[in-house]
């Protein structure tokens, strides 16, 4: 009936999808949608519903689209008679009509479409819009898990989305790269620091991805920044106590963090204050597993500050504390009155709590946090007042100074009324008990007496097993308790039975006169017994006390296994091993590998090759900052007023020159002409027909010197190379449209180039273009030195630095470098030399010590830094014998560079594969 | 990452399902509901539950269960962070989360729930884009839509998911532009038998309510912002700008929004703005007990204490009270034990009092423990960290806004032991 009903509905629902009218289709959209809700079947409506799915209307569209989603995949010939419309939509004008077609087209999981799947997601990937290049990254998930033999091809496009740069597309490209190709870290290299300086700026679930990815790269990548003797799972809290024996070792082996290590510290930083509990903690546990250890002390307040949010929030985050805290105390310990409990608190919260504070506890705070625990036994929730007994035993065991205060007050809590507590004490006391049974025979006793009224079996297997183990020191009641226990035998459940069979073995061992016939008593009604392991136990126990003629050598040694000495249980937290998985993941919630899991790798021993995370300099983003910081900073010191006349000059003239021939030699006699714009000219000439249309060759003309240098670039690289020069009113520089590029040969052509030419450009004097093939010696060397360290700060000592310019002999990537270091003062300086500690990243090849500088006398030493390529100062200390200073190093972008020269075939073949 | 959601009711009713991927069987369900008896409360269902192929993470808000479904690995605070912007959605758009609100609105909700996610992976979550995409319903929209058929769907596409400011949709225009923000300071704080103060912290939020037309920049600058230990921002928040200048720098989302969370440490001092007398004793004998409460004021800086609420939660042998309050009203529940006395308004010259006798199970044991206050409070003008706002100034637009900033101070998780 109700079936039928259903049907009914079913066809006056199909009768409203084939009207005429939007207004009724819509409705019976609507309908159906109630109906997937409600988890209904409503699949034989697919072909009505099908027919709309090119409908104008923008919702009945939508929830078309719904519908399909949900039954494509039931009904895989049907669903094809859509896939012609998306196909059409993806080629739509407006982006958000291509990105939601393709959202839907890659959603239906139908096998047959996956090539038109995989043709669309190609084009999506490199759509002009990032929002259509981020569906295509959703979307390549989509299609690997309808099929994963498309993988080879997916990460091709992975690899190519990866170096979007659109903060919109970061996030979800790495998701796909996560769920196709984890393992592919090779990936990642070159896009390393774009990741890391877009972080910020992408949308916060992005972000929490991102940072997970990072965190497993950077394990495999960068070496440890701790030290040697403070590592992870070894005894950590002497090591971190003992920080002066650490300063040692770190002395003889520095320790240098890579520069790229660093930025991923840097720039995750202030993502602490986000909004999204899952973006703090990403952060904490990147912090946690990455960063040296004096740094970890930053995400406490922001771990704790999660405390407030949300009670799911607070279960995790606190799961998470509580494993770091195992292993730092330090971190958490200022923040201790976080963890208070409270009782309106959900039980499992109220555990984790508890675990931390017990983790936190130590000698200076015990009494605090036992005050504390007295509140919290007192708790109406039975399982968390049992809890705090057993925080209470561990804090017991841990804390050798509040051992005997915890069991007074454990002993108190014996006459508790409630049972759970009474129990939960008892074994407590048991375990407290082995470390140190011959003061306590009073407590044993008190025990006894108590028995008759614990009814929880373990707290009367516990009672009794103490009975047993420490006999000797209550001799007249264990037999009388024993003798009870004979009697209520068969109604005890099998721990105490167990435990009452032990309690007889030993008994007949030490004091067999009275009490043989009650074990005897006891061993028949075991054998009796239902339980196998009661069973068992018993025959052996009898096989072992009792001497017959077919026991054999064994029962000699009866007293000495049954009452060896046993080791005390070790009270530890359950988060003891949790730290095998990575903070903040579904495992380390579960403690337990979940599917899909990526193992955190370990540090490697020797760093692998930095340089592979180095992008070519013919990055249109970045290599314009750069030269405009360095541009910037030089302006104030080679601005002179000569050359802001000719600037004025320049600007003034318009008069357009096409420089049609000439090598560079030559070029010298014409190069005083009348200068030319240094507007950018769209190259109308005839050029088309050599090269690409979008490059145009330059010639940059300086005045006063008989030099050209013409470069082809990029157009916007170009631009904004001009843009710097002219902004910055260096030099003068004419442009000059080639027509044709075969003159310019033997010119310094590529924009390494040119940014030595600029750097060089404040002090020219004479410039020739070196036109042999790998030359690399500099043709000219300015003469100009910088300042390192006056003598007035340098208590007499000058030093000046100069760039030689010469292919740095201690390294290839170092640059070298001159200093004259000149003694003002009237006393000789002795051992002059650079500290060992370089406080930025830079690799510093130092000189060697000098003994003796005698007033007035100067010396020139040569020595080399490794920039990393970047405009970064490199800091390092300047010592004498007596005092240190802090001095440092700025480098012009052209000092990083190395000259060469190049054909021009060459030229050409180098700039193809750097097009913009 | 999230594969399915079910919309469960606390009477375990399943009312709502929606799949990302291939379609799971609800009788994944079952895992929950196992978790759900076991736990009796529904505050103690653990938020991580596992089943042999698959995970689920569960959160409880307005007596509803959100849960969802994952099969891999993934950062569960991810996934819990995600439910709960749900369910705040879900709020901003019908007014309320409950069972009867997405019934009645399932359309819009299914049409949310899929632009929120793409293939698991959150897609829109800013309530700013997705109003642009999916109107919130009104009555008389609705009305209107019955009769006309038109569509509660944007009928224009948002721009604010394609621009750098994916929070703010461009083209905002009002003829009062205004710009409100509250300071909202809640006191967490535990107090001992005797008085003294076992732990106390004060956590805030700016509440910011903006409606400027175009595109504002706005910033906001403390008298004293190194009261400030530990802060959240919004993602507008440009976080440089507080680093050195500590500053908040941004341009506002549209309407209503949280614009930072902040934290005050423990080790300044907290003013406590109420003292409480209390003594609950049970008698050994003739089940009975005693129960007598003051509430005064202690360090109001001269405000006056409204809203003042206590709650008792009892033991489970109290069967009833009979009270007597000098001001307010008590209300004891027999079910959830819970004894409320609303207060109202703090007047010091004459203390509010609660006092009267408790009656016992009969023959059940005096209860060991003593139950603990909740005290719930609001003051108004006040807040209590002495926090205040210097100045807010606007650039990028050339109207002259109207601001306003407003303070209250408010008892957050504030508890007195007996």
């Amino acid at each position: 009936m109700l079936n039928h009903r259903f049907l009914c509905r079913n066809e006056d629902l199909k009768e409203m999808l084939e009207s005429n009218k939007e207004s009724l289709k819509l409705e019976a959209m609507k309908r159906i949608v109630g109906l997937i809700a409600k988890g209904k079947n409503a699949s034989e409506l697919f072909p009505a519903v099908v027919k709309n799915v090119a409908s104008k209307n923008i919702e009945l569209k939508k929830l078309v689209y719904v519908y399909l989603v949900r039954y494509a995949e039931e009904q895989q010939d049907l669903a094809l008679l859509s896939i012609s419309t998306f196909q059409r939509a993806l080629k739509d004008p407006n982006q958000l009509i291509r990105a939601s077609a393709l959202r839907v087209l890659s959603s239906i999981r139908v096998p047959i479409i996956v090539p038109i799947m995989m043709l669309a997601i190609k084009e999506a990937a490199t759509d002009l819009s990032p929002y259509v290049r981020k569906t295509a990254a959703h979307a390549i998930q989509k299609l690997y898990s309808l099929d994963p033999d498309q993988k080879e091809h997916l990460i091709e496009v992975i690899e190519k989305l990866l170096k979007d740069k659109s903060t919109l597309v970061a996030g979800s490209v790495v998701m796909a790269f996560e769920e196709v190709c984890p393992d592919r870290i090779d990936l990642i290299h070159k896009n390393y620091r774009k990741l890391c300086n877009l972080l910020v700026d992408v949308e916060e679930w992005g972000q929490v991805v991102i940072i997970h990815m990072l965190t497993r790269y950077a394990r495999t990548q960068f070496v440890s920044p701790w030290r040697e003797d403070a590592m992870f799972d070894e005894n950590n809290e002497k090591a971190f106590y003992d920080s002066e024996e650490e300063r040692k070792v770190e002395q003889t082996k520095p320790y240098i963090m890579d520069p790229d290590h660093r930025l991923l510290l840097r720039n995750t930083k202030p993502l602490l204050q986000s909004r999204n509990t899952a973006v703090v903690m990403a952060v904490s546990q990147l912090y946690w597993h990455l960063a040296p250890k004096h740094e970890l002390s930053i995400i406490t307040k922001s771990l704790v500050r999660l405390l407030r949010s949300h009670r799911e929030v607070q279960y995790v985050v606190l799961q998470n504390i509580a494993t770091m805290s195992i292993q730092r105390k330090g971190m958490f310990e200022p923040f201790m009155k976080s963890f208070y409990v409270r009782s309106t608190d959900a039980t499992h919260i109220k555990t984790l709590k508890l675990e931390i504070l017990t983790n936190l506890a130590n000698e200076a705070n015990i009494s605090t946090i036992l005050r504390e625990f007295q509140t919290y036994v007192k708790s109406q929730d039975k399982a968390f007042a049992a809890a705090t007994i057993q925080a209470i035993g561990r804090c017991a065991t841990n804390i050798s100074e509040v051992t005997d205060t915890c069991l007074n007050g454990l002993v108190l809590l014996l006459s508790n009324r409630d049972e759970t507590v009474v129990a939960e004490s008892v074994v407590v006391i048991k375990k407290l008990l082995q470390t140190q049974p011959s003061q306590h025979s009073d407590i044993i006793k008190h025990m006894a007496k108590l028995f008759d009224n614990i009814t929880v079996p373990m707290a009367r297997a516990s009672i009794l097993w103490l009975m047993g183990e420490y006999c000797e020191h209550v001799p007249k009641i264990a037999p009388d308790v024993l003798r009870k226990m004979a009697k209520t035998f068969t109604n005890e459940e099998d721990i105490v039975k167990l435990q009452i069979v032990n309690l007889a073995a030993k008994l007949y061992l030490t004091n067999s006169k009275q009490t043989k016939l009650l074990t005897q008593y006891i061993l028949n009604l075991g054998k009796y017994d239902q339980n196998y392991d009661i069973r068992d136990r018993t025959r052996f126990i009898r096989q072992l006390i009792v001497p017959n003629e077919k026991s054999g050598a064994l029962s000699k040694y009866a007293r000495r296994i049954l009452m060896a000495p046993k080791p005390a249980p070790v009270l530890q937290s359950a988060f003891k091993d949790r730290d095998r998985f990575q903070l903040g993941t579904l495992s380390h919630t579960l403690n337990s590998q979940a599917s899909g899991y990526l193992e955190l790798s370990d540090w490697p021993a020797v760093a692998p090759d930095q340089s592979v995370r180095n992008v070519e300099v013919v990055e249109p983003a970045g290599a314009p900052a750069l030269r405009k910081s360095k541009t910037a900073k030089s302006n104030e010191k080679f601005y002179s007023d000569s050359e802001e006349e000719e600037e004025e000059e320049e600007e003034g003239s318009s008069s357009e020159e096409s420089v049609s021939e000439s090598e560079s030699e030559e070029n010298s006699d014409d190069s005083n002409k009348s200068s030319s714009s240094q507007s950018e000219k769209s190259s109308s000439e005839s050029d088309s027909e050599k090269k690409k249309k979008t490059l145009k060759n330059k010639k940059l003309q300086q005045q006063k010197p008989d030099i050209l240098i013409i470069t082809y670039l990029p157009p916007q690289i170009m631009q904004k190379t001009l843009l710097l020069i002219i902004m910055t009113k260096y030099i003068l520089i004419h442009i000059v449209l080639s027509i044709s590029t075969q003159f310019f040969v033997n010119c310094m052509c590529s924009l390494l180039h040119l940014c030595v030419f600029l750097a060089c450009q404040f002090d020219v004097v004479s410039w020739h273009v070196h036109v042999s093939l790998q030359a690399s010696s500099p043709v000219f060397v300015p003469e100009t030195s910088h300042e390192l360290l006056h003598r007035m700060t340098g208590k007499g000592l000058s030093a000046q630095y100069r760039f030689t310019r010469q292919p740095c002999i201690y390294g290839n990537s170092m640059v070298s470098l001159q200093l004259t270091l000149s003694n003002s003062s009237d006393q000789a300086l002795e051992n002059i030399h650079i500290s060992e500690k370089s406080s930025t990243g830079q690799n510093i090849h130092r000189f060697n010590a000098i003994e003796r500088l005698e007033p007035q006398a100067s010396v020139t030493v040569s020595m080399g830094v490794d920039f990393n390529d970047s405009t970064q100062a490199a800091n390092f200390q300047l010592c004498t014998k007596e005092d240190e200073f802090s001095v440092s190093i700025q480098p012009a972008v052209g000092e990083l560079l190395l000259p060469i020269t190049m054909s021009e075939a060459d030229f050409t073949k180098e700039q193809e594969h750097r097009a913009g | 990452m999230i594969h399915s959601l079910f919309l469960i009711n606390n009477a375990g009713d399943l009312f709502l399902e929606k799949h990302w991927k291939s379609v799971i069987s609800r009788s994944i369900c079952d895992y929950f509901f196992e978790a759900r008896e076991k736990a009796v409360e529904p505050d103690n269902v653990p938020p991580v539950i596992r089943s042999p192929h698959h995970y689920l993470i569960n959160i409880y808000r307005e007596k509803i269960f959100f849960v969802s479904v994952i099969q891999t690995e993934v950062p569960p605070l991810f996934v819990i962070e995600f439910l709960h912007r749900v369910a705040e959605t879900f709020q901003d758009y019908f007014g309320e989360c409950s069972e009867t609100t997405i019934k009645d609105n399932v359309v819009i909700v299914y049409e949310l729930l899929e632009e929120m996610l793409d293939n698991g992976f959150p897609l829109a979550t800013e309530s700013n884009i997705l109003k642009e995409l999916i109107r919130p319903p009104t009555i008389l929209r609705s009305m209107v839509n019955t009769i006309t058929g038109s569509s509660n769907v944007g009928e224009t596409l948002p721009t604010g998911q394609l621009s750098s400011i994916p929070w703010r949709r461009a083209g905002v225009k009002y003829t009062n532009n205004e710009a409100y923000f509250d300071v909202v300071e809640e006191i967490d704080a535990i107090l001992d038998k005797s008085g003294t103060t076992v732990f106390a912290e004060i956590q805030g939020v700016i509440d910011a309510c903006v409606k400027l037309s175009g595109m504002p920049d706005l910033s906001l600058s403390f008298m004293n912002p190194r009261l400030l230990d530990d802060v959240s921002f919004h993602p507008c928040v440009r976080y440089k700008r507080w680093e050195s200048e500590r500053v908040i720098s941004f341009i506002p989302p549209d309407g209503n929004f949280q614009l930072m969370s902040y934290h005050i440490s423990a080790q300044n001092l907290v003013a406590i703005p109420i003292y409480v007398k209390q003594n609950i004793s049970f008698f050994e004998t003739g089940s009975s007990g005693r129960l007598d409460i003051t509430v005064g004021p202690k360090q109001t800086m001269g405000k006056t204490v409204e809203c003042l609420v206590v709650t008792v939660h009892m033991p489970k042998v109290v069967l009833s009270a009979n009270l007597n309050a000098t001001q307010g009203t008590y209300n004891y529940d027999p079910v959830t034990k819970i004894l409320l006395w609303d207060i109202g308004k703090l007047n010091p010259q004459k203390l509010p009092n609660l006092k009267g006798s408790l009656s016992l199970q009969s023959g059940a044991p005096k209860p060991e423990e003593s139950p603990s206050l909740n005290i719930d409070l609001k003051i108004q003008q006040l807040a209590i960290s002495g926090l205040k706002v210097n100045r807010l100034d606007m650039y990028g637009e050339k109207y002259k806004p109207f601001k306003g900033v407003k303070y209250v101070t408010k008892a957050g998780k504030f508890q007195v032991r007996t």
